[in-house]
This record gives structure tokens, C-alpha cells and sequence, in this order.
């Protein structure tokens, strides 16, 4: 017997054979009305195409309908008495445990099923009330039980309930439960005698029920067996006698949707209508080898490279050749070359085909006609194949989902009327625009699943990806075109339509849809976000409250905010006189982990990231940007750098015209960039900081300190012993010069982008490929060549030192340090040469003595000052970076593979949450 | 840091007699952020100059600090504390010189009592509204006032510290008094929380000059940290004090800066966010409190009313502040659901505060909700309410996030009833605000009432509304009303 995996979210279609409901052709008013069967969801496929497993298998207990359902228990089995039987149940399904106090089912369930599995109703007396016994507590323990089911249903458990459920309203209640999460319910009966259960019961000192309770029980039971096959269970397996239920084993099937094992690669095509001409040319530009019948018409198709077709259904009507189509597709299928979702107008046509009552409109005709033509049994072989189409398959392990109408996440996998339904028609609203279609709801932009969608249905002139779904059908027998999605390429492909086959009844679908929306809960509360670098990391609600009030308020729209810099590290304290930070404890702490380590000129500026597009097609192509700067340039928080766009757009174009003069766009083979950049000076963004949080420091004290010099100098002279005082204030006299020295070297005036400089220092992502994990000689080569190639002098290069660790080299890059500290420069990053991936820190920062004066004050230099900062803990300073780090490559990942903005912002939003967190920001 | 006073009168070394330090003496006295020292740099007959120097300790100040605000920013660290006459030095001279401050004296009573002529040299006050507010305060008492702005060392501008000199004839007492007010007022922060006994503290110190001072409301908002029960009750008994019926404004901040209850951790100061936030607003306040005053007021009332036109019963305040205008929705018993939402956790404590919201009844509470959240993410939460108000604001959302927060509101809330208010740009010029001036530091346009209508009929159009613009606020013939309000409504 095979386990059931836990997380399956796999699920059985079921197996009735007839159609299970009546359909409403009177409200069939519009493109199909969505049905609503009792049991409703997928039927069997009734072709060579679909189910792997037989129905009905040899020894398997008997199906709902089955005549033996009316037999006596004794006579149940196929076997007689002594057959083993097998109940064979979907891999994620709800089995309700159906028989007297007394007849096993406890045993049962343990001897089968994890105790995990197994939701029993005394258990959850037991939880409410302190006594599996008590009945007062009856109604609150299935409650909680309800509950739990409902709890794992949901998140896609096998459930099995261990309840005597003799009565239909308990059985009623739990097929319920199982409908609302689209999960199938079978019935195992426990059937024994009742002297058995008595003699059990009798035993038991906690089951003093009497003799008369189980007596109603085996009425009821016996009352149920006949109407239990009615009441929505998938099946109802009986086991008749303690041999047989003691010999009985389970079986587990897989769902009909349920073709994970199919890897690909994927060729998934568009809603066809007919159109088989423009199949044919579509394949043929995919690289397929038709086959074809002695009269030439294509019956098959395969392919080369072993790609599989998959087509998102609605094969038929409106188009010229409607039986064309099907009997190429149908090889296909059959081959083993091709799969088929069922579209609604399939669903519709074979109804038609069956004689049903339809409203013969959008392209039914057509079909009908052109089905006329062919003869008896290709038409049987039509509505066969068509009448066993599954409405959605989950592929490739399950990262890909294909359904007509599209699925949201939370239907993968599983099977109902609804799911059925929704992948047929959409999420409609139950009400008709004003062409007389049926409004549907977007159901795309709240997606937010990790599979990929692939769906037709709602014909658009583009198709468009939003939030990791993508629609194909281009309306090719309206004049449009067929489209093609290449898997894993995520590469479109298309052929324009010969003609208009079909008026539209209205134009094709051409609105933008809105994939920008996000969602407060994409974003809000505790967060676990998983990174390859650090696994998963936490975002606690009180920082994503704060990150939300800044992402709101002050920082850039969102398709403009893809990246945001993470914060950097320190170096461990440097016991060396005079020094907070030295290089040496730099080399120190990668030693271990890099032979090689890279010493990059600190610029001190703001830290900018720069979205670069080629131009501003690109711009509103890849990245949505239909106003405003094509591109963006961001502090560090995501806000704007300049408050005027015409700023903006010429640092942009600026940097753009360097890409093209040095051939970085084709080099990269991108149209655009992300740029890690630092732009100068520091007073360009931060004047207003600078003025009230330095500058006036500087004011104070160059105002105060004099004042207080001069006054104890007077006193002196006079023989006052203010001699201590009187050093101390000219002490601090002179480190107030040095600091307001300090941070005016930062400073210097501009106007627009005259004084202006930025100095790009990494090429974070570019099309397709997330580079923030490449050497950093390539990046400051690349670099190198967009400085050179700008002619505006705007751009600046980041002057950097290779180090051998344990050489020589490490003292001549502290001399080197100290050199640009003494020219006024803030220090250096010292950063590890590696290729690929590392949890090391990606940098430590060495700031020079007199630039510390800015963040340490201007005293910190004065040994007592000194020797406590020594003492500073950078510990969660350094977490705090390589978290938002690792966050940060993630969204780089998710921005070069062009993954639905929703996602990324989760990233971004993340780093920012964590910028919030306290740490000592003087670090 | 420094502060000196110096005297002319015959034989000046009485100075020392009456601040009851000996010229010949340098003294220590212990501060809770470090030392204060006495010392005279002269001391002659013919003039004598008492210092007190306060040697501020940056490590007592940050950690003091730091426990105190969970601020994380670097503000702790490197501030003008150390060198500028702020709160620390007006309480070390409330202390060193308590005696002096009484005006009392027993052996030398006619000299305490008596004017004398002083001067008093501050080299860095720090000084919110420049040196012309020194003049402002100090130019009122009999001061002869020489007040001119520290520059700021590497940029063309003026610091926010000023270098004082105030000459006149006046006594010891007073003048100590008046300085031990007006610093921490000019500097508009305090380094240790404001509570009630700030009330004693100034009506004994102000006592006999400030009823009379003509800026005394900015003196006492200022000094009780924008805090405005305590304001009430300061003014109230300065006016008794008085003995008048002097009309008592309660001072209104127009907008408020939210942060305005916690200025009394400053100098570490808020959020960067709301940094950027400096409230223009308080100019208009300190400019305009009588025609503000009443608009706020205004404005609710005519919301209110909007909303009960339109017959909703529940209404999602979005952007709901401190909570004024839920207090008005949540007393009308009409608004059976009412919710606040703000993107600030800040204004939603500041609301819970206001509201009183613990100490409601359960079945009362239930009646109201705060949830924080943005109008710029789509939010499940904010559906199913009969209304919604978005009161002043629009005009603190980027432009380019207006269409996001029409799709959150207009296209994914959907409330039968949307009442939009923001500022009409072209009543600016009657604030006495020039050119693109803006009401607000945090406002990131203003609408004329051309662009309010277009936005609006534009949005309405969109989203399958229709729109009624209406005004609040006392009409001006040309410029229209202050504010401008659009109820949007749907069927």
C-alpha cells in the first residue's frame, strides 16, 4: 500500500460515466453558462487520452451506481466472503468511516492511516470537554471537528473521520465540508453484525450505552445503505463482516489532473476555433512533422526535439474546419504527442452532438454543419475524445497549470463543480456586459500562486503576462492571431490568422490588465520570506507596519522600486591608537573564507539604484513605465533622488548614452540595467541633513566654543585655576574644526546635474540574468567601460585595489586606505573575490578617522571616548545586512526573470522592513 | 553652553553678592547630563561678568536619550547639545542660581529689588523662527536685543542658532526668570518630558511678565511642548493671574504634525519620515490662529453632513489621523460601524489615545475599529462600508500614486458614498502664503479648484460615480473657500 503524501494536492476526478446534471440551456444566453453539477467536476475520459487507472479495477469495492449497492452485506464482495478487498481512494480526498459503535472503525483508521490522518469525534469531545464521553459536548466537539477537517482539506490533507456518521445529516455535513474545498468524499462502510458490536461494546467499561443505542445505530445504518449512494460521495466502498474488514487494504489513485510527471518541454497553444490551417502553420513555425492521411489532411503530429503540445481547448466552432482541427488534435492526443483541456465550447458542442436542448450561437453553427459533413463515426470519435477532456492538468511537478478559462491557486489540483467550472468559464460574475457577455472577474490579478497559469478563453490583441499567468488566446479566428507558448522558454510564438472567419461581437480585449495592483496582505504582518542565500527570513509585523507608512508615503511607485541596496557591516573594532576601524581586521575576518578580497574606494555621496532602459519603449514594454522618467533613480529607502523628473530623465539618458557608447547593451545582450550606484556629493540629496544635523552641530560649536575659550582665558588671567577647563575647551574647540572640516568635503554646490556625479560601483541585474553574484572584476570592468564611454563627465570610476591575502599587499592597501583618507575620502569596502553565491558578508566598510567624526561625534577621538566605542557590537548590524542581502539577490532573481511585480515588492518591501529595525546607526 | 552676565553698575562686584558666588571662586555644580561651572572672566568695579559654562557629557546625554525615545537615529550621537543654550542650560541656571531667581534677599534686600543694568551674552541659542523672534520675546521686557544668526560653516545659509546679546535695566531676578523661559521656548524642545508640573514651573516663573507678554500663547505652547490641555490650563490661570477676562485662543494646529505629543523626547527626535514633515503648518498656526481655528471644525461638520445626506450608516475613515473627525462619526449614534484607517501605527496610537478606546464598553468599542493601513494597497478590509472619507488626504500622495489609490478606493472599496476634502490652492494667498507655497510641508500639491473638478469628474467617470464639488470654509469672492470637498456616490 502507497502512503499518501502529505502534501498532495492532488485529486481524483470522479467516475461517473453519465452527464451528472441537467443543464440549463435557457440561460445559455451568452459564451457558455457556466454548469453547475451536484456532483460536477471532471468526467471520465472516455478515450485512449486520459485515465491511467481503470475505473472499476478487479476486486475493487463497488462504485456509486453500481447495482451491488442494493445487495445484501454477505453477497457485497465480487470474490464471496474470503476476497481481500481493496478500496481504492483519490490521494487527497475526505473518507468518512461509516458503522456502528462498535464495529471497528478506530482500529481501522489506526491500522491504515496516520493517527495524524484520523479526526475521530471522541477525540475532540475529549478537547472540549475533558471526557471523550461526555455527550453534553456533542455539538461543540463536531464543531471542532468540522473545523479541523475543514483546516486540512484546505491545505491539501488526506483526511479520515472516525465517527459512527449512521445518521445522512452527520454524513451531510461532512460531504459539505469536503464540496467547499473541492475535495472528493468516499464512504467506507464498516458493516458487521450486531452482536459483534455489542459483545465489543460490552468489553468496553466506557461504552455502558446499552444495547438499545446500537440497535438504532444498525437502523439507521441499515436505512443509510440505501441512500447513501445519493448523497455526493464520490464512492461508497462496503465492507461487509470483521474478515473482510480486517483483510481490506487501500488504494490510492491519482487525480486525472494530476500530470506532474510530465516535464516538458511544453508547446501550449491558444484557444484554435477551428482555424486548422493556421494550426498547421503554427506547428510547422514550432518545428513539428505533420502527418497525413492518404487525402492529405493532417492526423498527427510530433516533434523532434520530443516537445509535447498542450492546448488550452476550444478547438471547435466559429472557425472553417472545425472536424480539421479535431482530427489532428485527437492523433495528437492519442500519440502521446499532445494533451487537451477541455474548453467550453467543447463542453457545448458535445452536449449538442448528445441531442441536448442548446442555444445553437457563437460559432456552434458552424461546427455542427461542418460535423454534418463527416461521417457517423468520426463524429462519435469526436464527441468522444471531446466528452473526455479533463478541464485542467497540473504539469511539470507542478509548476505549470493549464486550464481554459485560467484557475486560481487555491483550485489546482483539486475537483468539484466549481473548479470544473471555473476553469471552463472564468470567475464570472453572473452578469453581461454591454455586448451580451458575461462579465469576468480578474481573477489574474489576485493571483498569487507559484505556478504558472497558461489559459485562453478571453481573446486579447496581446497576450500578457500578469502575475505568472498568461493568456494565449489572440482571437485568430477573429482576424488575430494564433499564439504559441514555448515552456520552459517562457518564448511567444505566433502566426497571423488568413482572414476574419468569425465577426467579434465585440473588439478584441485590448485594455491594459492592471498587474500592479498589490495587495495590503502581500505585504503586511509577520512574514517568512525564503532566500537562497539565508534561508528563510522574517519580517516582523511592527517593521512591515513601518516599511508600509514609507512605501506609501514617500517612496516611488512601485514598478519603479525593483531593488533596494542593502545596508553594510562594519569592520571589528581596530585596537591600533587613534583608530576605531582599520583595514587589518578586514583581511582578518574574510581570511578563513577568500584568498583574494577587493578594496573599493568608499564614495561618499547617497547610495542611489538606477533603473536604465535603452529607451523609453522598453521602459513601458518590460517594466510597465507608460509615464513619467523611463527609468527610475532611487535612494536607498526608494524614494525619488530628484524632485524633478527632467533630472531624472537626463542622468538617465546620460548613463544610457554611455551603455550604447560603450556596447554594454549588447555585450550584456539587455535593454536594460539595475545600478548600484553612490551619488555625489553627499549634500545633493542630503542638504537639508546635512544643514540641520551637521552643520549646525558645527555653527553651535564654532560659535559656543570660542566664546567659552575667550572667557576662561580672561579668567586665567585673572588667577582663576580654570587650567583643566580651559584645555578641555580648546580640545574640543579643535575637534569641532575637524569635524565641520569633515563633512564639508562632502559638500559642494549644484545646480540641475552641473556638480552632479555618480559612480556606479556594480551592475546588479540585466536581462534575464541577476549579476549580483558575479566577480566584481567584472563588474568594475563593465564599469569601467560605461565611465569611459560618457562623455558628459557625470559618471565617475571607483578606484580599487586587488589583495592577496597573507602578502604584502595587505599593508600596501592600508597605506593606500590612509592616502584616501587623508584626501578627504570616507574610506573603503573591502569585499571578498569569490564566484558565485556565499552566506559571507558581501562587504565590510573601513571608514576613515576624521570621516567617523560625522557619525561618532566630533570628541570621539579622546581615548576615554575611544576605548568605550571599541567596545561597539556589530552583531546584529552584520545580520541585519546579509539578511537584507540575501533578500535583495532574491529580488534581483525575481526582476531579471521578469516574476509579477507583487513578488518582487515582497523582497523589496522586505528590506525596508528590516531597515526599521533598531540598530545603533552609527555602525 | 555659555551664558554670561555682566554688569556696570557701581560697584559691579556686587554681581557676585547677588548671584551668591564668589568672583574669586570657580565653582562645579553636578547635572544630570554633566557640570555646570561659575567663574567671572572680569571682575572690577567698574564691571564685572559672571559665567556659567555647562560641560555637557554626549555619553549621559545619548544613553539618557537613547532609553528614553527607542530612536535610532544618529541625532543621539551628534547633536548641538553640547555647545548651544538650550533646555540643559536654562535648567542648570534654574538650579545654580534658584535662590537668585526668587528676587529675594535677606541681607541685601533694597539690591535684589532694584534694576540694575545688565547684559547677557549667549554666543549659540538655538532659535526656531530666527533672530527676529529673539527680538520678538526679549525686545517686549525692556531688553535692548542684538541678535544675529550663526552661519552655517561650508553653506550659504544661516544656522538655526543665533548670537545674542540683550542689554537693559532690569532686575537680576527677572532676568534670570525670563531666561530660564524663553531659552527652552526659543529652541522649541525640551530634554525631558513635559507633564503637568510644567504648568507651576511657568506660571511661577512668568508670573509677573508674560500674562502682559504679546506672544504669550506661542510662549506657553511652546514651553508646555505643544501640549494642549496643559496650554489651557497655564492660560487660563496666567489670565487669573492677570486678573482679566482676556480672551483666552485655544491655539489650533491646522494639520498638526503628528509627533507634535512626543517633542518632548527632542532632541532625538522622530522618524525620518516625519522629519521631512516640518509643519509650515505651525507658521500658519503661530500666523493665523483665528481664521484656522474654526475651519477644522468646519470641515467635519460639513463631512458629517455629507455622509449623512448620502444615509450611510457605516463609514471607513481613510487617512483618519488622530482621530477628530471618527470622535464626531462615533458620537452620532446613526454610524453604526465606523473605522479609522491610517498608514501611520503613530497616529493610530495618538487615535486609540483620544479616543479613549480602552476604557470603552465592549459593546460601545465594538461600534468603532482603527486598523492600519494605506489607501495605495488594495485592502479586503476597507470593503462593505456604506462611505468612505478621505479627508485632507490626497494631497499628501504623490501624484503618481493617485491612479493606485483611486483603484484601492474607487474601483476595489467601492462604497456606495466617497466624500474627497483637500486644500483649494488658490485661497493660499489669503494665509498670507506666496507663489507655490504650500500649506504644508508634507503636501505634495495643491489643487486649484479647476484641477480638483477635472480630478475628480475623471475619477468618478472611471469608476462609475458621479461627483458633487462643494466648498468649506467662509467663501472669498475670488479665491473661493479654503477647502474643497467631492462626494462621489453610485447606485
Amino acid at each position: 500500500m502507497t502512503e499518501p503524501s502529505n502534501d498532495s494536492t492532488s485529486q481524483n476526478d470522479p467516475t461517473p460515466s453519465n452527464d451528472p446534471t441537467p443543464h440549463d440551456d435557457a440561460a445559455s444566453g451568452h459564451d457558455g453558462t457556466p454548469l453547475n453539477p451536484a456532483l460536477g467536476d471532471d468526467r471520465a475520459p472516455s478515450n485512449g487520452a486520459a485515465p491511467q487507472h481503470d475505473p472499476v479495477p478487479l476486486g475493487d469495492t463497488a462504485p456509486v451506481g453500481d447495482p451491488a449497492d442494493e445487495r445484501e452485506p454477505l453477497d457485497d464482495a465480487a470474490g464471496g466472503p474470503a476476497a481481500q478487498v481493496t478500496c481504492s481512494v483519490p490521494e487527497l480526498s475526505l473518507i468518512v468511516l461509516v458503522g456502528v459503535s462498535g464495529s471497528g472503525k478506530s482500529t481501522f483508521a489506526k491500522r491504515h492511516f496516520k493517527p495524524t490522518q484520523v479526526i475521530s469525534s471522541d477525540f475532540c469531545r475529549g478537547l472540549v470537554a475533558d471526557d471523550e464521553t461526555d455527550q453534553t459536548a456533542t455539538t461543540e466537539a463536531f464543531e471542532l471537528l468540522h473545523h479541523i477537517v475543514g483546516v486540512r482539506l484546505r491545505r491539501g490533507l488526506l483526511t479520515v473521520v472516525d465517527a459512527t456518521n449512521v445518521q445522512p445529516k452527520a454524513r451531510a455535513s461532512l460531504v459539505k465540508v469536503a464540496k467547499e474545498h473541492h475535495v472528493l468524499a468516499d464512504a467506507i462502510v464498516l458493516d458487521v453484525p450486531p452482536t459483534v458490536a455489542a459483545e465489543r461494546n460490552r468489553a468496553r467499561p466506557d461504552r455502558d450505552f446499552g444495547e438499545a443505542v446500537i440497535r438504532r445505530h444498525h437502523r439507521d445504518l441499515k436505512r443509510s445503505l440505501k441512500s447513501l449512494s445519493k448523497e455526493g460521495f464520490r464512492r461508497v466502498h462496503r465492507l461487509s463482516g470483521v474478515e473482510q474488514i480486517e483483510t481490506a487494504r487501500i488504494a490510492y489513485e491519482k487525480a486525472w489532473n494530476d500530470k506532474t510527471e510530465e516535464t516538458g518541454p511544453f508547446d501550449l497553444i491558444g484557444d484554435v476555433h477551428g482555424c486548422r490551417a493556421e494550426l498547421e502553420s503554427l506547428l510547422t513555425e514550432l518545428g513539428w512533422t505533420l502527418e497525413r492521411d492518404d487525402a492529405g489532411r493532417p492526423v498527427g503530429a510530433s516533434h523532434p526535439e520530443g516537445r509535447k503540445a498542450v492546448f488550452v481547448g476550444d478547438l471547435v466552432d466559429r472557425g472553417p474546419d472545425t472536424p480539421g482541427v479535431l482530427r489532428l488534435v485527437t492523433g495528437m492526443v492519442r500519440a502521446g504527442n499532445a494533451l487537451c483541456v477541455c474548453g467550453n465550447h467543447e463542453q457545448k458542442l458535445v452536449r449538442a452532438l448528445n441531442g441536448r436542448k442548446v442555444k445553437v450561437a457563437h460559432g456552434l453553427a458552424e461546427s455542427l454543419e461542418q460535423l454534418g459533413n463527416e461521417d457517423e463515426a468520426f463524429r462519435e470519435d469526436a464527441k468522444s475524445f471531446m466528452d473526455g477532456l479533463v478541464s485542467h492538468y497540473r504539469l511539470d511537478g507542478g509548476d505549470l497549470v493549464v486550464a481554459h478559462a485560467g484557475l486560481k491557486e487555491e483550485y489546482h489540483g483539486r475537483a468539484s463543480g466549481k473548479v470544473r467550472s471555473f476553469a471552463l468559464y472564468g470567475d464570472t460574475t453572473g452578469e453581461s456586459d454591454e455586448y451580451g457577455l458575461p462579465v469576468r472577474l480578474p481573477w489574474a490579478e489576485d493571483y498569487r500562486g507559484r505556478a504558472m497559469v497558461v489559459y485562453g478563453h478571453t481573446p486579447t490583441a496581446e497576450p500578457e503576462w500578469v502575475n505568472n499567468t498568461i493568456c494565449l488566446d489572440t482571437g485568430c479566428c477573429f482576424g488575430g492571431r494564433l499564439t504559441a507558448l514555448r515552456y520552459p522558454e517562457r518564448e511567444l510564438v505566433a502566426v497571423d490568422a488568413l482572414q476574419e472567419w468569425y465577426e467579434p461581437v465585440r473588439p478584441l480585449h485590448t485594455t491594459v490588465r492592471d498587474a500592479t495592483m498589490l495587495d495590503f496582505e502581500d505585504v503586511a504582518g509577520d512574514r517568512y520570506l525564503t532566500t537562497d542565500l539565508v534561508g528563510t527570513v522574517k519580517v516582523r509585523a511592527e517593521n512591515a507596519a513601518a516599511a508600509l507608512e514609507v512605501m506609501s508615503r514617500f517612496a516611488e511607485d512601485p514598478r519603479r522600486v525593483l531593488y533596494l541596496p542593502p545596508t553594510m557591516a562594519p569592520v571589528d573594532a581596530s585596537s591600533l591608537d587613534g583608530y576605531l576601524e582599520h583595514p587589518a581586521q578586514a583581511f582578518d575576518q574574510y581570511r578563513k573564507h577568500a584568498e583574494r578580497v577587493v578594496c573599493q574606494e568608499k564614495h561618499m555621496g547617497s547610495r542611489a539604484v538606477a533603473l536604465v532602459c535603452r529607451d523609453p519603449e522598453v521602459a513601458r514594454r518590460r517594466f510597465g513605465l507608460g509615464t513619467g522618467p523611463a527609468g527610475a533613480v532611487l535612494t536607498r529607502t526608494g524614494r525619488a533622488f530628484f524632485e524633478e523628473e527632467a533630472l531624472t530623465e537626463e542622468l538617465l539618458a546620460r548613463i544610457a548614452l554611455a551603455a550604447e557608447g560603450a556596447g554594454l547593451w549588447d555585450r550584456l545582450a539587455t535593454d536594460w540595467m539595475l545600478l548600484d550606484c553612490e551619488l555625489l556629493p553627499w549634500s545633493a540629496k542630503a542638504r537639508e541633513l546635512v544643514e540641520d544635523q551637521f552643520a549646525s552641530v558645527a555653527a553651535a560649536g564654532l560659535s559656543a566654543l570660542p566664546a567659552a575659550a575667550s572667557a576662561l582665558e580672561a579668567a586665567a588671567a585673572r588667577g582663576l585655576d580654570v587650567a583643566d577647563l580651559a584645555a578641555r575647551t580648546t580640545s574640543r574647540l579643535a575637534n569641532v574644526e575637524a569635524f565641520a572640516e569633515a563633512y564639508q568635503r562632502y559638500c559642494w554646490p549644484t545646480s540641475g546635474l552641473e556638480g552632479v556625479r555618480l559612480a556606479p560601483f556594480q551592475i546588479l541585474a540585466t536581462e534575464g540574468a541577476n549579476r549580483a553574484d558575479h566577480r566584481h572584476d567584472w563588474h568594475l570592468d563593465a564599469i569601467d567601460a560605461l565611465v569611459g564611454a560618457d562623455a558628459t563627465g557625470t559618471l565617475t570610476a571607483t578606484r580599487r585595489r586587488f589583495v592577496t591575502l597573507g602578502t604584502d599587499e595587505e599593508a600596501e592597501a592600508a597605506d593606500w586606505w590612509r592616502g584616501l583618507c587623508a584626501a578627504g575620502g570616507e574610506g573603503m569596502v573591502v569585499k571578498p573575490v569569490l564566484e558565485g553565491r556565499t552566506k559571507l558578508q558581501p562587504g565590510l566598510k573601513v571608514r576613515g578617522r576624521e570621516y567617523l567624526r560625522i557619525v561618532y561625534g566630533a570628541d570621539y577621538t579622546d581615548p576615554q571616548h575611544l576605548e568605550r566605542l571599541r567596545q561597539r557590537r556589530p552583531t546584529h548590524k552584520r545580520s541585519q545586512a546579509l539578511r537584507e542581502y540575501a533578500l535583495g539577490v532574491e529580488a534581483l532573481d525575481l526582476v531579471a526573470k521578469g516574476a509579477p511585480l507583487w513578488r518582487i515588492h515582497q523582497y523589496v518591501f522586505a528590506i525596508l522592513a528590516l531597515e526599521s529595525e533598531p540598530v545603533d546607526p552609527r555602525l | 553652553m555659555l551664558l554670561t552676565i555682566s554688569t556696570t553698575a557701581r560697584p559691579a562686584t556686587d554681581l557676585g553678592w547677588l548671584l551668591r558666588k564668589h568672583p574669586e571662586n570657580v565653582q562645579r555644580f553636578d547635572q544630570s547630563f554633566g557640570s555646570a561651572w561659575v567663574f567671572y572672566p572680569e571682575a572690577t568695579e567698574e564691571r564685572c561678568t559672571a559665567a556659567l559654562m555647562l560641560e555637557v557629557d554626549p555619553v549621559r546625554l545619548a544613553r539618557a536619550f537613547g532609553r528614553g525615545s527607542g530612536d535610532a537615529s544618529l541625532k543621539q550621537y551628534v547633536n548641538d547639545r553640547p555647545y548651544a543654550a538650550s533646555s540643559l542650560l536654562a535648567v542648570a541656571l534654574g538650579k545654580v542660581f534658584s535662590t537668585v531667581r526668587t528676587g529675594q534677599s535677606e541681607s541685601r534686600p533694597e539690591l535684589a529689588a532694584a534694576p540694575m543694568p545688565l547684559e547677557i551674552a549667549l554666543p549659540a541659542v538655538p532659535c526656531k523662527g530666527g533672530a527676529g523672534l529673539v527680538e520678538e520675546l526679549f525686545a517686549p521686557l525692556g531688553w535692548e536685543v542684538e541678535a544675529e544668526a550663526v552661519p552655517l560653516p561650508g553653506f550659504d545659509a544661516d544656522s538655526r542658532h543665533v548670537r545674542v546679546r540683550l542689554r537693559g535695566e532690569l532686575r537680576l531676578a527677572d532676568a534670570l526668570s525670563q531666561l530660564y523661559v524663553l531659552l527652552p521656548v526659543l529652541d522649541d524642545a525640551k530634554h525631558y518630558w513635559v507633564d503637568i508640573g510644567e504648568v507651576d514651573k511657568l506660571v511661577r516663573a512668568g508670573g509677573d511678565w508674560l500674562a502682559a507678554h504679546p506672544r504669550r500663547d506661542l510662549i506657553t505652547r511652546r514651553y508646555l511642548a505643544h501640549r494642549k490641555s496643559l496650554e489651557r490650563a497655564a492660560l487660563t490661570r496666567l489670565a487669573e493671574a492677570e486678573g482679566s477676562e482676556a480672551a483666552i485662543e485655544t491655539p489650533i494646529e491646522e494639520d498638526a504634525p503628528l509627533m507634535a505629543a512626543g517633542q518632548g523626547a527632542a532632541p532625538a527626535g522622530a522618524a525620518p519620515a516625519t522629519d521631512e514633515a516640518a509643519p509650515h503648518a505651525d507658521a500658519v498656526a503661530d500666523a493665523e490662529p483665528h481664521r484656522t481655528a474654526p475651519l477644522h471644525r468646519k470641515r467635519i461638520a460639513t463631512v458629517l453632513e455629507a455622509l449623512r445626506e448620502a444615509g450611510a450608516t457605516s463609514v471607513v475613515d481613510l487617512g483618519c489621523g488622530s482621530g477628530k473627525l471618527l470622535a464626531q462619526l462615533f458620537k452620532d449614534r446613526r454610524f453604526t460601524r465606523v473605522t479609522g484607517v491610517d498608514v501611520a501605527a503613530r497616529a493610530l496610537d495618538l487615535a486609540e489615545r483620544a479616543l479613549r478606546l480602552d476604557r470603552m464598553p465592549e459593546r460601545t468599542s465594538q461600534r468603532l475599529e482603527l486598523l492600519q493601513g494605506s489607501v495605495v494597497y488594495r485592502d479586503k478590509r476597507f470593503a462593505g462600508y456604506d462611505a468612505a472619507v478621505l479627508m485632507e488626504v490626497v494631497e499628501h500622495l504623490d501624484p503618481g500614486r493617485l491612479p493606485a489609490m483611486e483603484r484601492v478606493v474607487f474601483g476595489e472599496a467601492r462604497p456606495r458614498t466617497v466624500v474627497v476634502t483637500t486644500p483649494n490652492a488658490e485661497y493660499n494667498a489669503r494665509y498670507g502664503l506666496e507663489g507655490r507655497q504650500m500649506r504644508h510641508a508634507d503636501h505634495r500639491f495643491e489643487w486649484d479648484r479647476a484641477r480638483f473638478a477635472a480630478w475628480a469628474t475623471a475619477t468618478a467617470e472611471r469608476h462609475g460615480y458621479r461627483v458633487r464639488i462643494a466648498g468649506v470654509g467662509d467663501a472669498d469672492a475670488e479665491a473661493g473657500t479654503p477647502t474643497q470637498m467631492g462626494v462621489f456616490d453610485r447606485d
